[in-house]
């Protein structure tokens, strides 16, 4: 009988035995929504993975030539629905920019304000979602308790709690609420223990630092080629964040505000934070570091929300009525990539002048991300593909379109 | 117990049963074991309960709050019945004996070893000279359901649930059975009941308190969180690898099966490690000795004594159940060779030095380190069986020079005739000469009783056994 030809780097070359095709999701409880991965499986050990999408597909950007910028913006906030503030800035900001409107100052800080909860709301289930994906279910308990408290504030704010529609083109619905800046520094005061807690039952947790440290390694190099951002790129140490590096549109938004971008660059992270320093098993781009990037940004999210605070408290003036619901839209075509919790999304609008787009076509972050999985879980075993992909953040919402 | 049930039989005008003998040993044996499952099926419920609780409590919600009044109690009753009321599917790429078979195969291997385990001093189904080894033997079976189950439930899921719990078996049950290995060495016997008598008294005479077997305990409670399937070793039906693994295809009440397995099987390995390392029924305080509820203030006060260690024991082993909850929900999930080298690179050293070092204490210093040495006192007590005094008479020998002189112990003695095993006989111990070590009663003490007449075996909490010859008839 003739003996198949193996990599020996996969399987030992006795131990091999019959492969098994296998289906994960898209009914399965950690491919975090309906993905559905197809594992080539040797035993534990996963030979080969193929990430099948589509099962979420809302034809969005078609729906997006077909509605005006602001009509849109409903249908923006359900591509990340974990991060809807997000998604509708990087809408609005790109129909912004193809309309050449730049936003007042008490809108800009308002935006950072609301942007960088949303983010903290992200990573919150991010990291609880990837406690659940590695079986320790109690953290994820308590992120989403503390993400129930910004579902709150926005609630109050615009009375959704994922889907808010809030951050319209050329402004927001409508202005802040009385005392609503009062329960936002309520929050964040009572929110930094439990960051504390968080990193005690994950980060630094043995258990925890073993099965993520050394897994799925990214090396840089990989995460520029596949386009992978966000968490994802700067967990493999690369020093990028558009916040401080996008195009001018976006980063005047964040012009004056003091924050790190969250990579490890020289064997270091930026600033010397009173969190776990980084185990001795962990490599760089390991799943164990995209999750400390995620951590680490949510307390420079903080930061950025009390300057965002400060900044538009100190602002007087009456906010703007967005654009008009059917406004005419300048001819031409605007790209534009903001940073969104889960790495860069691009919208591109292309007008002929008409209240509706011609084209709109959405870049995914989620969707870049994903695509490398595929080179992360091969020769791992089956324990670790959630691992994986859990540490990939991904939102199917997004990836679907 | 029998007598009560005559009694009952002969109220009912049935008398004739009692004289049957196969009809009277079935129907003893079914009360016995309806007796068992009652207690253990009502923990297992009120456990399904305290997880919901307890989980609750520490991820800040409230857990159950609707069934049966504020604080849910009667939750697992709801939940039972919605587990009855379900669909009862088998999947059609299903073997369909095999998968009807297996949870009931796990369910009885979960449940049989309770039969050898005692809950107080002859509190007992069936008392055994190797219920420490009846019980790890029959509660390893419960694999064979786990494998089964995911074999015959013809999904892939379910089959990597079995084959994890196939390589999980064989790394955790190498160290369960040398950390058991270990008290039974303290002891020299693998009788519980034993076992737990020798650690009467204070906390202070468990076995707990000698290093070697504190460290044992730890060792312990880690490979049967392991072989109970639980979080950081729930591996066989890791919700999110597998889906439910070895448990995917089973839903209704055959799926309820495998979940009163493995909290009963929980709760066995607590109670277990409860016996051999915790002093069984005997408290931190000996309560009740001090309330003066031992054998020889009449029966009622022996019952109630009894009824106060097997609360203690209890206890002790909802404790465990406790400490197993608690870390499920805190720790995440190891993988599966993170689980092999736990169990076969670091408990099986570890218990293998621990037994070592057992051995090495037992006899360097003659009954380790956690006995003091303490008489019990004992009124005499006539003999059941002849009515007649027991007097004994233990004679003066020498002790070795190498091995520490020490008084007997044992608030029992155990007196031992051909065919009717050990049976307990009360001694005053004050009244007793100090006995000493005398190594030709130690060498007879190893064959049978030669002579007609009884001779005593005096077990001492540790190791040594005296053998002592009696003067008088009994």
């Amino acid at each position: 009988m003739p003996v198949e030809r193996v990599d020996p780097d996969l399987v030992e070359f006795d131990l091999r035995s019959d492969e098994m095709l296998i289906n994960m999701g898209p009914q399965h409880p950690s491919t975090h929504g309906v993905l559905r991965l197809v594992l080539r499986t040797d035993g534990e050990v996963v030979s080969d993975l193929t990430p099948n999408i589509g099962y979420l597909h809302r034809c969005a950007e078609k729906i997006g030539e077909n509605l005006s910028p602001r009509q849109f913006v409903p249908y923006a906030d359900r591509l990340d629905y974990l991060a809807g503030m997000n998604m509708d800035l990087g809408w609005s900001m790109a129909v912004e920019k193809l309309l050449g409107f730049v936003p007042s100052e008490r809108l800009r800080h308002l935006r950072v304000l609301v942007c960088e909860l949303d983010r903290i709301a992200s990573h919150l289930v991010a990291a609880g979602c990837y406690g659940l994906d590695l079986g320790s279910f109690t953290p994820f308990v308590w992120c989403f308790r503390e993400r129930e408290r910004i579902l709150l504030l926005f609630e109050e704010l615009c009375g959704a709690r994922l889907t808010y529609s809030y951050i319209t083109p050329g402004g927001v619905t409508s202005d802040l609420p009385k005392g609503w800046l009062k329960n936002c520094e309520k929050f964040l005061a009572e929110f930094e223990p439990v960051i504390d807690e968080l990193h005690a039952t994950l980060t630094s947790n043995s258990i925890f630092i073993h099965r993520t440290a050394n897994i799925g390694v990214l090396s840089p190099e990989m995460a520029v080629d596949y386009g992978c951002t966000g968490p994802v790129l700067r967990g493999s140490g690369v020093d990028w964040d558009l916040r401080r590096d996008g195009e001018p549109v976006y980063t005047r938004m964040y012009e004056g505000y003091k924050f790190e971008v969250i990579a490890q660059v020289k064997g270091k992270y930026p600033e010397d934070l009173p969190y776990p320093a980084v185990p001795r098993e962990a490599v760089l781009g390991d799943c164990w570091h995209r999750f400390y990037v995620r951590m680490l940004e949510v307390v420079q999210s903080m930061k950025l929300i009390r300057q965002a605070m400060e900044k538009y408290s100190q602002t007087k003036e009456v906010l703007a009525e967005p654009i008009k619901l059917r406004q005419k839209l300048t001819v031409g075509t605007a790209y534009l990539e903001t940073e969104a919790p889960k790495g860069q999304t691009g919208f591109m609008l292309i007008s002929d002048g008409s209240p509706v787009p011609w084209r709109v076509r959405i870049r995914s972050s989620s969707f870049c991300n994903l695509s490398v999985s595929a080179e992360l879980c091969r020769g791992c075993l089956i324990a670790d593909v959630p691992a994986v992909i859990g540490s990939l953040d991904i939102v199917l919402g997004e990836i679907d379109r | 117990m029998a007598q009560a049930l005559i009694n009952i039989l002969d109220h009912w005008g049935l008398h004739g049963l009692a004289q049957q003998g196969w009809l009277w040993y079935l129907v003893v044996g079914l009360v016995q074991v309806a007796l068992i499952l009652a207690l253990v099926m009502t923990c297992v419920a009120v456990y399904t309960w305290m997880e919901r609780k307890i989980s609750g409590r520490i991820q800040d919600r409230l857990g159950p709050t609707r069934v049966g009044g504020r604080f849910g109690w009667l939750q697992p009753a709801a939940d039972g019945l919605k587990l009855l009321c379900k669909e009862d599917l088998v999947p059609a790429a299903a073997d369909g004996l095999l998968f009807r078979a297996a949870p009931y195969l796990t369910f009885c291997a979960a449940f049989i070893p309770y039969l050898a385990l005692p809950f107080a001093p002859g509190w007992v189904v069936q008392p055994m000279d190797t219920a420490a080894f009846f019980i790890l033997a029959i509660g390893g079976l419960e694999v064979f359901g786990v494998i089964l189950a995911g074999y015959a439930s013809g999904s892939k899921w379910s089959l990597y649930g079995a084959m994890r719990e196939a390589a999980q078996v064989v790394s955790f049950e190498i160290p369960l059975g040398m950390c058991v290995v270990v008290p039974v060495l303290m002891a020299g016997t693998m009788n519980l009941t034993e076992i737990a008598q020798q650690q009467a008294g204070w906390l202070t005479s468990w076995n707990l308190v000698n290093p070697f077997a504190l460290v044992t305990f730890f060792i312990y409670m880690v490979c049967a969180t392991a072989g109970t399937n639980r979080a950081p070793f729930d591996l066989p039906e890791a919700e999110s690898e597998l889906v439910a693994g070895f448990m995917t295809e089973y839903s209704g009440f055959r799926w309820s099966m495998f979940f009163m397995a493995e909290y009963s099987a929980m709760f066995l390995l607590a109670l277990l490690g409860a016996l051999l390392f915790c002093g069984g029924w005997n408290g931190p305080i000996p309560v009740a000795t001090m309330l003066w509820l031992t054998p020889e203030y009449g029966d009622i006060a022996a019952f109630a004594g009894n009824f106060l260690g097997m609360c203690s024991l209890i206890t002790k082993g909802v404790l465990g159940v406790i400490f197993m909850m608690w870390l499920r929900w805190t720790l995440p999930r190891l993988r599966i060779d993170q689980v092999m080298t736990t169990c076969l690179k670091y408990c099986v050293p570890l218990a293998s030095i621990m037994l070592v070092g057992t051995m090495v204490s037992i006899f360097v210093l003659r009954g380790g380190l956690s006995h003091p040495i303490k008489p019990v006192e004992m009124p005499a007590k006539q003999n059941q069986r002849t009515g007649r005094d027991c007097k004994l008479k233990i004679r003066e020998g020498h002790a070795s020079p190498l091995l520490l002189r020490r008084p007997m112990v044992c608030g029992k003695i155990f007196w031992q005739s051909r065919g009717t095993g050990f049976q307990p006989v009360e001694f005053d111990a004050g009244k007793m000469p100090v006995p000493r070590w005398r190594p030709s009663a130690r060498k007879s003490s190893h064959t049978r009783p030669q002579s007609s007449n009884f001779q005593f075996s005096i077990f001492n909490s540790q190791f040594s056994i005296f053998s002592l010859s009696r003067e008088g008839a009994c």
